[in-house]
């Protein structure tokens, strides 16, 4: 049998497998390009941008949990300017999709960040993180406030012609409101899942094991809540969506393309095993075969939910 | 670069004091490339709910194999104390940027607390000329491997808090008390590994003593590859001051750069 098609086109994107790395756990390209060939991936989600550097937040920003593991970095980056300058050289060495995540503190900080990417050829598309306290309306995310989430989605649509995707938290009471908001204000497709909000304390010490308090929970712990809301997604919008939250194996994968996602992200299990990526375009290739499957596409949304 | 994955095996892992272990592999490719200060980081075997490696520093490395001194305190390590020979892990090194070789011009000093000497072996194995090495900890039980810097003929000079070993006291006192007889005829360069504490203390004594100082940091990490961000550390180089991944530009840094938090 020929080899399976893992081609995706997502929302304009054309990647050649379904599978990308989740913003943040991969760097902008050259941490990882020396165990890892960049060219087999299907795109990659740099960490994210802002229009002006960022320090982060204070130390430790890490804590692991059972199977998982919190981080409150803090979305330290260089800013805008200096990630064109220094990692869109890099990356144009590789026959890479670039998927730039980028957020802001105000709508128009957003706005500015995405404006200076329209200019850039090496920019394949933007994915917007919307899990960030909007500054100038009292703290609120604008990812769990409908009406600032369909502001700040709206504001950046006009600014870009490049496909958007955005990220969703999973910290809401009803995904598909979000989902069905984002299409309806121009995103071209959706990821999800951001990390769970999450806190531990050294009883020792009655601290917090993070200095910021309170962090996001990563890793294969939240798989299934992931796969839950990608499946609640999936079926309420026509965009495509980018699975992610605790793929380890092959198979955590596989779920979310069942549930409906057309790709999916590996995050937090670089960490473990950094060839992971990897293994998980691999697995899927295999499993297309042994199911005699001709393309991802086949398989994508067949989730069975009848009688067994 | 030369940082690689590696299936390692265990030749050994056995009681190295009441509280450490010794943990040997047959590393082949990253034993050759291992530099002193440098550390690997190590995937728990069989346990996949641990799911971030285990950074450490490398204790010896010659002949193919590697070796790392740990002690058995958390989730991960526990489990690493029931690994036994013949076992394979898996691991990711050499990382970091260690210690440079030390300078003939100058008395080289090693300053250790508990777990740092391991990491200071490799400087001192490595070492033109013998120096000395000023090592501390609570107790005896906290000194680790003396009798390795002794046999490559260094001049061993030991600290416990509870006097169980050595002099009564802090490591520092005993580099105080070298410092205040020899300061004045010879230039030390100091390679500290240990507790924030102790580093601090160093680097205070350098800046004071206007010599170098080597030291190497200790923050929580996920990647070691610098993508994460988790271990990043304030520094002043080159007139700009900004964030650097202890994983990647560190462990090892110049103490003059190191911008100490507040605490």
């Amino acid at each position: 049998m020929n080899q399976p098609d893992l081609r995706v086109n997502l929302a304009g994107i054309a990647m050649k497998n379904p599978v990308t790395v989740a913003s943040g756990t991969f760097g902008y390209g050259p941490e990882y390009a020396d165990l890892i060939d960049l060219n087999r991936l299907g795109a990659i989600v740099v960490k994210g941008v802002s229009l002006n550097p960022c320090p982060g937040n204070p130390l430790p920003r890490i804590h692991e949990t059972p199977a998982g593991m919190m981080n409150a970095i803090g979305l330290q980056n260089p800013g805008a300017k200096a990630f064109i300058k220094t990692y869109l050289p890099f990356l144009a060495n590789y026959d890479l999709p670039v998927i730039v995540n980028i957020w802001g503190r105000t709508i128009e900080d957003y706005e500015g960040v995405a404006e200076l990417f329209e200019g850039e050829p090496g920019v394949a598309g933007l994915e917007l993180n919307v899990s960030c306290p909007n500054i100038k309306e009292g703290g609120n995310s604008f990812g769990t406030h409908p009406d600032l989430f369909e502001q700040v989605i709206s504001a950046v649509r006009k600014k870009t012609t490049r496909p958007l995707l955005v990220k969703l938290s999973p910290n809401v009471p009803d995904i598909t409101v979000f989902a069905k908001t984002a299409e309806q204000a121009g995103a071209d497709g959706l990821s999800l899942i951001n990390t769970l909000p999450a806190m531990a304390i050294d009883v020792e010490t009655r601290r917090p094991r993070l200095a910021n308090v309170v962090g996001g929970l990563s890793g294969p712990a939240i798989h299934p809540v992931a796969v839950k809301l990608v499946w609640e997604a999936a079926r309420a919008v026509n965009i495509p969506i980018v699975g992610m939250g605790g793929i380890l194996d092959p198979e955590d994968a596989l779920e979310f393309i069942i549930a409906g996602a057309s790709a999916v992200a590996v995050g937090t299990a670089t960490f473990h095993e950094p060839t992971t990526v990897l293994r998980i375009i691999e697995g899927i290739e295999e499993y297309l075969l042994r199911h005699h499957l001709k393309s991802i596409a086949e398989l994508r949304g067949t989730l069975k939910t009848g009688a067994r | 670069m030369n940082t690689q994955l590696e299936k390692a095996i265990i030749i050994k892992n056995e009681p190295w004091t009441p509280e450490y272990y010794l943990l040997e592999f047959s590393a082949p490719g990253i034993s050759q490339k291992a530099a002193p200060g440098q550390f690997v980081h190590v995937k728990i075997p069989d346990r996949r709910d641990i799911l971030l490696r285990r950074p450490f520093s490398i204790f010896k490395a010659e002949s193919g194999t590697l070796s790392i001194l740990y002690k058995s305190v958390g989730r991960g390590t526990r489990h690493m104390a029931k690994l036994h020979a013949g076992q394979a892990v898996n691991l990711l090194g050499p990382l970091g940027k260690g210690f440079p070789i030390p300078d003939t011009n100058k008395k080289t000093l090693l300053v250790a607390g508990g777990y740092g000497m391991a990491a200071l072996y490799l400087t001192a194995a490595r070492a033109q000329t013998p120096g000395l090495l000023f090592a501390g900890g609570a107790g005896k039980k906290d000194i680790l491997c003396a009798q390795d810097f002794t046999a490559l003929g260094w001049d061993v000079r030991l600290a416990t808090e509870d006097g169980s070993c050595g002099t009564h006291g802090l490591v520092t006192n005993i580099l105080d008390a070298w410092q205040a007889r020899n300061g004045k005829s010879s230039e030390p360069e100091l390679f500290a590994c240990g507790p924030m504490g102790m580093l601090k203390a160093v680097a205070q004594r350098a800046k004071e003593w206007n010599c170098t100082a080597w030291i190497s940091l200790d923050h929580y990490m996920a990647c070691g590859m610098g993508a994460c961000l988790a271990c990043v550390q304030k520094i002043n180089r080159d007139g700009e001051e900004r964030l650097a991944c202890t994983c990647k530009e560190g462990p090892v840094f110049e103490a003059r750069e190191i911008i100490w938090e507040e605490s």
